[in-house]
């Protein structure tokens, strides 16, 4: 099962950075581990505590995971993975 | 430095008024590689909240993929404060995940004058820069040589 995943530039130090990658996996939980596995550390930038950091958004396709299961998403062979930060903030 | 067109100062100053006193919050996109923010793209604040801003996830997506296809960075993120300063509070640092981009924040709380400053936000470690406001960028010396100006 490949999938291609989009890489934002602040985590394009664990990429050399390349912008888009293929990993592998059936759910959202081992693609990142598969890309962890060949981009040390990049794990570490997506889940924290065993959940999805807050400020990082994932899709799959044009789907944000977190309406679809989240690191239990599915993933099918040729899919799109989108990984962008959250733009956010604000005084408080 | 933030070198930028007054006509985008003006918009997202006038985008900031707009929405007072909720936060405002955009993006000024620009070509790769030239440091000039050039596209105005005011966001929707999906936190619609006078202490927080962040942009709704689908836009989120449709933008980056949009920049994307044009070859286009985030040049500048702007959002506004509207009762403190315009500079990066505890959370604004903590978030800021473009280490290329231009933070800027703008201050509505006075209702007459408004505050304009702009800063890099690395690792959570805020810098802030000089901005130089120019009526066009043909005289500024942004970006590439061979990149036709306007």
């Amino acid at each position: 099962m490949a999938v291609t995943v989009s890489i934002p530039t602040i985590l394009r130090t664990h990429t050399g950075g390349e912008k888009s990658v293929s990993a592998a996996g059936s759910t959202l939980a081992e693609v990142i581990d598969n890309l962890d596995a060949n981009h040390g550390g990049i794990k570490g930038r997506l889940v924290k505590d065993g959940t999805l950091h807050r400020f990082v958004n994932i899709y799959v396709n044009d789907e944000d995971v977190r309406f679809a299961g989240g690191l239990e998403a599915k993933v099918a062979d040729g899919d799109n993975v989108t990984i962008l930060p959250a733009v956010a903030g604000g005084a408080r | 430095m933030l070198t930028i067109r007054r006509d985008l100062v003006d918009a997202m100053v006038a985008h900031a008024r707009r929405d007072h006193p909720d936060e405002a919050c955009g993006v000024i996109a620009g070509p790769d590689g030239s440091d000039r923010p050039e596209r105005f793209i005011p966001m929707l604040n999906a936190a619609r909240s006078p202490t927080f801003y962040e942009f709704d996830s689908a836009d989120l997506l449709r933008l980056y993929r949009e920049m994307d296809a044009n070859d286009e960075v985030p040049v500048v993120i702007y959002h506004s404060h509207t009762a403190t300063e315009a500079y990066p509070s505890r959370t604004d640092a903590k978030i800021a995940q473009e280490p290329y981009a231009h933070y800027v924040l703008i201050s509505t709380r006075d209702p007459q004058e408004h505050e304009f400053r702009s800063f890099r936000i690395v690792d959570g470690v805020i810098t802030e820069e000089p901005v130089e406001v120019v009526e066009s960028y043909r005289f500024a010396h942004t970006g590439p040589d061979d990149v036709p100006e306007q």
